[in-house]
């Protein structure tokens, strides 16, 4: 381990991971340092990005997107975004412990890009955007394009991880998890679901259930079409059986220790239909509260 | 590199390899073995501190990290008066057998408590679901926190 560097600006991050491609961005540390104190990585360098303010802000432009710095932590976005980001929110209330949701970010879930992260299933889901900066400027990067494999991203050796983009206000959305317990669980499937009134689309999120977080489009496609957006009546069973049997379609699970694949795919398509049903449910109370 | 931060009220300035732990820096470096090392991976919550008055697990936190930083740690919560009354509350419930767990249980529970002073039973499980005790079958420990709950309220403390 050669460097620290800690820098109190974003501009000065870019240019420090430009200067030194090798260092690793340090955020809430509880993926970095599991990895360091197993000396399972031996970083060149470490890049502290806890003091750089722009990463730690969020705001909503136009009350149509929230942009989320890569730095807030999910304690934080418990507490102030339950309204914005629904399913974020519910999703980040089932990261490990108190202790970690104190300091783990969406940006650390994001870099380290584990299929079963939980913070990727309500962003697939909501169609968000992924905001990356480097020296050279910035790009976005649509949510389902920023992973490439297990635990593989498009980041470039230069680039970080600014902020993510979620469209606000369009409609109910949904998280769930199944595990072996309550807490300090990793997913052995997750799903996050989200209506938008206004174009009529259902997005799927989907974690744990194939080599990357991905959505099921045809499960999204389906369900668009098949919910009556202007009368708003019930869901039939028919729907939404099929609805969570395209969910467990798009799914390329594994066997794991965690769980086999034949019970991942049974368990995401009772939590997709079960969500579908919860989230039209709240569609057509909000629909009828005008 | 040089680390200078505030721990337990004291200033400490301190070399450390940036990359190593703040529990290593408080139990070899600073000679606060009351933070305990059991897993090294945030599962056990035997590490729990503050760090700027947020509540994590140090294992968890590089060194270099704390610079500038206000650490609290179990070492910290007594005052003059003695033990805080988590602490009296632990020890006279029999919430601690072999102790391992309980620096860590006792900041966990002390930040609860000053968070919400008299959580319901669904809200301390929840709240302590970061530390594991491989002792006590957690029930003693439930009752440290009610215990506890009540002394503070009684003596008007909120920390
Ligand atoms: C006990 C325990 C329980 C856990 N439980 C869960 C769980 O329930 N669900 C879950 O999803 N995860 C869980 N995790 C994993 C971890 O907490 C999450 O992945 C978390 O989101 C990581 O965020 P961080 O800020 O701590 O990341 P860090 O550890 O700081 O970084 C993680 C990775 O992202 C990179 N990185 C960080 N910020 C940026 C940035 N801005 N730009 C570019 N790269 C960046 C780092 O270089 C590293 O590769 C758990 C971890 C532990 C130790
Ligand atoms: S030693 Fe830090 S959580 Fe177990
Ligand atoms: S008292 Fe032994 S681990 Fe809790």
């Amino acid at each position: 381990m050669t460097s620290f560097v800690q820098p109190v600006g974003l501009d000065e991050a870019c240019e420090a991971k430009a200067a030194e491609p090798d260092l690793v961005p340090l955020a809430g540390g509880t993926d970095v340092m599991v990895e360091l104190n197993f000396r399972r990585a031996r970083p060149h360098g470490l890049l502290d990005l806890t003091r750089v303010p722009e990463l730690r802000e969020w705001s909503v432009s136009d009350g149509c997107w929230l942009r989320l710095g890569a730095g807030v932590s999910y304690a934080r976005i418990i507490k102030e975004l339950g309204g914005h980001a629904p399913a974020l929110a519910t999703a980040s209330r089932t990261v490990g412990s108190p202790q970690i949701r104190n300091r783990g970010t969406v940006g650390g879930n994001l870099g380290t890009s584990s299929p079963a992260g939980d913070a990727l299933p309500p962003l697939l889901a909501t169609g968000s955007t992924v905001e990356l900066v480097s020296v050279r400027g910035n790009r976005l990067v649509r949510i389902e394009d920023f992973f490439t494999g297990p635990k593989e991203n498009v980041l470039l050796p230069d680039e970080l991880v600014a902020a993510v983009w979620l469209p606000v206000g369009r409609g109910p959305q949904q998280f769930s998890k199944v595990g072996p317990r309550n807490a300090m669980v990793i997913a052995v499937a997750a799903l996050a679901t989200a209506l938008d009134g206004e174009s009529r689309r259902v997005g799927v999120g989907l974690g744990a259930l194939a080599p990357r977080p991905i959505r099921a489009v045809e499960a999204e496609d389906f369900a668009s079409w098949a919910l009556d957006w202007d009368g708003g009546s019930g869901i039939h069973a028919d729907v939404a059986a099929r609805f969570g049997a395209l969910v467990a379609g798009a799914c390329a699970p594994i066997d794991d220790v965690r769980g086999s694949s034949a019970y991942r795919r049974h368990a995401v398509a009772v939590l997709a239909a079960r969500s579908l049903r919860w989230a039209w449910q709240e569609y057509r109370k909000d629909k009828s509260c005008g | 590199m040089r680390l200078s931060c505030t721990v337990n009220g004291q200033r400490r300035d301190i070399d450390v390899c940036p990359a190593e732990s703040l529990l290593f820096a408080l139990r070899e470096r600073m000679g606060l073995p009351g933070t305990k090392n059991a897993c090294e991976q945030g599962e056990c919550g035997s590490c729990t501190v503050y760090l700027d008055g947020v509540a994590v697990c140090a294992c968890l936190i590089a060194a270099g990290q704390a610079e500038g930083g206000d650490v609290v740690t179990v070492e910290g919560l007594a005052d003059d008066e003695g033990p805080h009354p988590v602490q009296q509350a632990f020890a006279e419930s029999g919430a601690v057998q072999c102790g391992f767990c309980t620096p860590g249980l006792i900041v966990a529970v002390h930040d609860v408590l000053s968070h919400s002073p008299r959580p319901t039973d669904a809200a301390i499980r929840e709240a302590l679901a970061g530390n594991l005790c491989r002792c006590t079958g957690y029930e003693k420990i439930f009752d440290a926190v009610r215990s506890a709950a009540v002394r503070m309220s009684a003596e008007g403390k909120r920390r």
